[in-house]
């Protein structure tokens, strides 16, 4: 049961300075504004505050009121009003009427807008239009990296899928570049650079021109992290929309987990209120479960509980003396143990319930023969029929996407009755959704000839060579052929098992997946690591359509020690699956290696398709 | 397990490996349930004190003190008392975050040497050198001042690079097209989004809609900055514009029908449907949005007319089961199922008739079945339901046939929780053998059970079935009948 680490495991860096980091910060920010004053927060930088502060601490810094950044009138009084928000257009426009309505009622404030991670031209241009730039001091907090875990990294920024992979935006790559950049002050640089992706070849480059800019105080310093790859999440949707089955990810996929915490609600505490939980190596109980295939959790709870059930026993026999000590020493960790015990207990039923509710079985079923490319017809039919009966439009839509990306496409009959079918059942303004869905190449239609080349020449014909070089650029890097199946082939993504696949004795990632699949991305990160480059990996490289986004840099250190080189920071950008993290954990135990994960925010295949909605729910 | 046991093994052989089962409940979740038992019955011994060691939680599930739970406090009695907070205040209690002690060896002013000394000037140097001592930790405090630029003769890149660190940076002196296009150049080149989109926006500004189409179009990643900008900011007409220049007349047509998301009033928003209608979408879409349009005329035709009808009062369906939302806006199949509930027996005539919904939007058989079963079952008017996969033949014989297959049927019913009398029949009609045990032991149609197992002859089952049953009941008498019968000859 639950893997333990390898006893040459290198140490992880310590992370909780990034906190703090961001915590000084923000203080610092708060205090160029003396004074009392009332703070608007935006709802989704709630969590990330919650996890380096406190209200306490921002009472300290004279926060007198809190509020929620909305489309509400707001009822404060104060007489300094602090803004902390994401660069959005919305949110300058709701700051906009906020202080156009003081000026229109002749009131004067003072207003302070403190953009996280940064903040954008477009914002202020905003800020101008509305006729309040000047009136409204603007500052950034760069808060770009939350530890959520001893091994794990957040921006928090959900939105890079749709801003990057959607609409081409690449906003993000500074904030990412900036990220690295405070890496590697912090922790030294990294000797040896991998990525894939056009996103990943970008922010590196961004990345590499920042550290050259800067003056090189740290460039003497000790490497702790030894690599760092770099992967754009169009390399592998597939694995994204893959149903979960490790307990982290079930866990995520059923109960939806925000900023390393989850609402258990009262179906899982089995009482009438709700519990927020963090969940990370501190529980000592969820640590041992969740990179743990869901069918070995239940076995492994029950041994616990019976353990904790002898441990309460042996009060029995005891006199007063060891009484006293068992309570004053042992008791504490048992009531703890018993409290996260019977919480995962609880969650771990209600999964159960739900799927057995929702015909999980047929379902991975089906998703297991679209990732071996069998009986297609079968499954068309299978999500055919999930369409019809009106089940949730999410999963609907995840099922046609990962139909499309393993076939590389739909054939046109299917894609036409399929989506007609969709429209009818979930409302007919998802003709947006597929337009999305389309562009991003998540799903699309298998074309007779092939259309992409025809729009590229005609536009070619508008301009010079140089330029037209770039518009191929442009093109390729968007809506592209998946070639997953060969890929799958390519690199044994379904391992061929005699026998049955042990779920409690995993021998390869599959694990993440039942045994049916070793997620791409995962597998990629393998590769190249085992080679220390991309040598003899061209095939796939030129699979994944990336032959011009695939890099290694390695600078010669001497100083690099073997641990470090142990060590591999991961960035994910558009976001990682917890069953990505759990491979790679698994792989690294294998390896003796430890990989630290860095992602602009934690992703399942709901998030991604809720992202391409264009109806919100 | 209700799937086919035939089927699952045949796919697991194939496929060779063995997947955890969800609906293997007799194992995995009696163990479960075991851990819980004796998990909870160790209660006693452990809530005898106070959670001290659990978070506070508020009424909505905020730990006490967090910044979230803090806030909904606030708005729930904003204005309120002073005393209110103190108290509060007093209640917070932080385990929750677990904040290490501030006392940082990061401290701020480790991070910021040199650049805060209040009212102290920089010098000239100082200020334009681009170096700073340390990007992470953000140029604060800096009056803004002192970031204007000293020079106007900063090149393109050294302009772009400016940008991109957030320094104020005036652009106005690249006037010529060419410093302009440059700039755009070298922004791209940079890989910075934010700073792209501050080369545009002084485009947009300076140059006129033609010359900045013209020279977008061969710029392919500064043309996609340029129309998410105009998306965020919502210059819908510019947009527009742009698309009819580029000839993506496809984007045109959609991005016009985005719009009816914002228009919240029914018969307006039905009039920019029709608006949407000669639009140049793909064939295909084309009559998507025509099926958009006449659903909601549809629709507010029915919800007019139904709205009236359940307020008078005088419709037994209404009475009994009033309407629990409006129909307006909702899916084909939602208003199918609802006129399906409400309006089964109206003449093909009826805007509000299921039939004539069918026809006009050409439902396939397969999903007007489902529907109208759904609504039917859920009214529990077994008799439509019965009519619904009954068919004659030319000799006037009845056959019963369902284009959805049986099983699916006899699932819907049971949601219903339709009595075992209508569901055995159903799961009688089940085809594969297979398949309608699982679904007759499922469902505990005893007989149907019995019945085939004694059809196959499977003793081990039959015998196996009978601890299922009730001690004493008709069904255990009956597979006693049929166990002790001579006539059959067992298979095993």
């Amino acid at each position: 049961m639950a893997f333990p680490l390898r006893p040459d495991a290198p140490e992880l860096p310590d992370f909780s300075m990034l906190k703090r980091l961001a915590r000084d910060q923000l203080i610092y920010l708060l205090e160029q504004l003396p004074g009392k004053k009332d703070l608007f927060i935006e709802a989704d930088l709630m969590s990330p505050l919650d996890r380096i502060a406190n209200v306490s601490i921002l009472k300290q810094h004279e926060v007198d009121k809190l509020y929620k950044v909305e489309n509400k009138p707001a009822l404060s009084s104060n007489e300094q009003l602090c803004f902390l928000v994401r660069p959005r257009i919305k949110n300058m426009r709701y700051i906009a009427n906020l202080v156009n309505a003081d000026k229109l009622a002749g009131r004067t404030r003072k207003y302070k807008v403190i953009f996280s991670p940064q903040k954008f031209y477009a914002c202020e241009m905003v800020l101008e239009e509305e006729g309040i730039y000047g009136d409204v001091s603007c500052d950034e907090w760069a808060f770009s990296l939350l530890p959520l875990d001893v091994d794990l990294l957040s921006m928090e920024l959900p939105e890079f899928f749709r801003d990057y992979f959607l609409e081409g935006d690449q906003r993000w790559t500074n904030t990412v570049a900036q990220a690295l950049h405070l890496l590697s002050t912090l922790y030294g640089s990294f000797p040896n650079c991998y990525g894939v992706g056009r996103c990943a070849r970008m922010s590196y480059e961004l990345w590499r021109k920042l550290e050259e800019e800067e003056d090189s105080e740290t460039k003497g310093r000790r490497p702790e992290i030894g690599h760092i790859f770099l992967l754009d999440r169009d390399m592998d949707f597939v694995t994204a929309l893959c149903s979960q089955v490790v307990y982290e990810g079930l866990v995520d996929d059923t109960f939806r987990i925000k900023c390393g915490s989850v609402d258990f609600g009262p179906e899982v505490t089995s009482s009438d209120k709700s519990l927020k939980v963090l969940l990370n190596a501190e529980d000592k109980v969820f640590n041992e479960i969740r990179n743990e295939h869901f069918s070995n959790v239940f076995g492994f709870l029950s041994q616990k509980a019976r353990n904790l059930q002898a441990q309460y026993d042996r009060r029995r026999g005891m006199d007063i003396k060891q009484m006293k000590n068992f309570v004053s020493q042992e008791l504490k960790g048992l009531k703890q143990e018993h409290r996260l015990l019977s919480l995962h207990i609880g969650a771990c039923e209600s999964i159960m319930k739900k799927k057995t509710k929702q015909d999980f079985q047929e379902l991975i079923k089906t998703e297991h023969a679209l990732l071996e490319g069998f009986n297609i017809r079968e499954s068309t039919n299978y999500i055919e029929e999930h369409i019809d009966r009106q089940v949730s439009p999410i999963e609907s839509l995840r099922l046609m996407c990962l139909l499309s990306i393993t076939e590389n496409g739909l054939i046109p009959k299917d894609y036409r009755s399929l989506k007609t079918q969709y429209l009818q059942s979930y409302g007919p303004e998802h003709l947006l959704t597929f337009s999305n869905l389309r562009r991003a190449g998540l799903l699309t239609e298998q074309a007779p000839g092939d259309t992409l080349t025809a729009v590229e020449s005609k536009v070619s014909k508008l301009v010079t060579d140089k330029a037209a070089g770039k518009i191929t650029d442009a093109f390729s890097s968007l809506a592209k052929r998946s070639n997953f199946r060969a890929i799958s082939k390519k690199l044994n993504l379904i391992p061929r098992v005699d026998g049955e696949y042990d779920l409690k004795v995993p021998r390869d990632m599959a694990y993440v997946f039942s045994g049916a699949y070793v997620p791409l991305s995962c597998r990629i990160i393998e590769q190249v690591l085992e080679r220390r480059s991309w040598q003899g990996l061209d095939e796939v490289v030129r699979l994944l359509n990336c032959s011009e986004f695939a890099f290694t840099d390695m600078t010669k250190e001497d100083k690099t020690s073997s641990e470090s080189l142990r060590l591999i920071l991961v960035v994910f950008l558009g976001g990682c699956t917890f069953s990505e993290i759990s491979a790679l954990r698994f792989l690294g135990r294998e390896k003796g290696y430890r990989f630290i994960f860095l992602t602009t925010a934690i992703t399942n295949s709901a998030r991604l398709m809720e992202a391409m909605s264009e109806v919100k729910a | 397990m209700n799937r086919t046991k035939g089927d699952e093994e045949e796919y697991w052989n194939s496929s060779k490996f063995k997947a955890f089962t969800f609906d293997d409940e007799d194992d995995e979740l009696s163990q479960l349930k075991e851990s819980k038992r004796a998990v909870n019955s160790l209660r006693d011994f452990v809530d005898d004190d106070d959670d001290e060691d659990l978070e506070r939680v508020s009424w909505s599930g905020e730990p006490v003190g967090s910044i979230s739970w803090s806030i909904k406090e606030t708005a729930g009695n904003s204005g309120s008392s002073h005393e209110g907070r103190e108290q509060l205040k007093n209640r917070n209690s932080f385990s929750y975050a677990q904040l290490p002690k501030p006392t940082s060896t990061y401290s701020l002013s480790s991070f910021f040497r040199g650049r805060t000394r209040p009212g102290s000037f920089q010098s000239l140097s100082d200020a334009l050198s681009d170096t700073p001592a340390k990007s992470y930790a953000p140029e604060l405090g800096r009056p803004k001042g002192e970031y204007r630029d000293y020079s106007n003769e900063w090149s393109p890149s050294d302009t772009v690079r400016r940008l991109r660190k957030g320094k104020v940076c005036s652009l106005e002196r690249f006037r010529s097209l060419q410093d302009k296009l440059q700039l755009l150049e070298e922004a791209v080149s940079m890989h910075d989004g934010n700073v792209i989109t501050a080369v545009l926006i002084f485009l947009k500004r300076t140059l006129s809609k033609e010359i900045l189409f013209r020279e977008l179009e061969v710029r392919q990643i500064a043309l996609r900055h340029f129309i998410h900008f105009l998306k965020e900011i919502g210059d819908q007409k510019l947009l527009l514009d742009l698309f009819k220049f580029l000839d993506r007349t496809e984007e045109l047509a959609l991005s016009h029908y985005r719009e009816h998301l914002n228009i919240q009033d029914p018969e307006k928003r039905k009039e920019f449907l029709k608006t949407c209608i000669g639009l140049p979408f793909s064939a295909e879409d084309s009559a998507h949005i025509q099926d958009h349009y006449t659903l909601l005329e549809r629709q507010i035709i029915i919800e007019a007319n139904d709205r009236h009808l359940e307020s008078a009062g005088q419709t037994e369906i209404f009475r009994k089961h009033p309407r629990k939302a409006s129909i307006l806006n909702m899916p084909l199949v939602t208003t199918l199922f609802y006129s399906c509930f409400y309006h089964y027996m109206e003449a093909e005539g009826t805007f509000s008739s299921p039939i004539n919904l069918k026809k006009t939007f050409k439902i396939p058989d397969k999903q007007y079945v489902l529907t109208a079963l759904a609504a039917r079952a859920k009214l529990r008017a077994w008799h439509d339901v019965d009519a619904l996969f009954t068919t004659k033949n030319w000799l006037g014989y009845t056959k019963k046939r369902a284009p959805i297959g049986f099983h699916r049927v006899v699932e819907i019913l049971h949601k219903n929780s339709a009595p075992v009398q209508i569901l055995q029949e159903y799961v009688n009609l089940v085809e594969d053998v297979d398949t309608k045990l699982n679904l007759a032991t499922k469902f505990k149609c005893h007989d149907v059970v019995i019945d085939t197992c004694r059809d196959l002859k499977d003793r081990q089952q039959l015998l196996a079935y009978r601890s299922k049953v009730d001690k004493g009941s008709a069904e255990e008498e009956k597979i006693d009948t049929i166990l002790s019968s001579s006539q059959i000859r067992w298979k095993n």
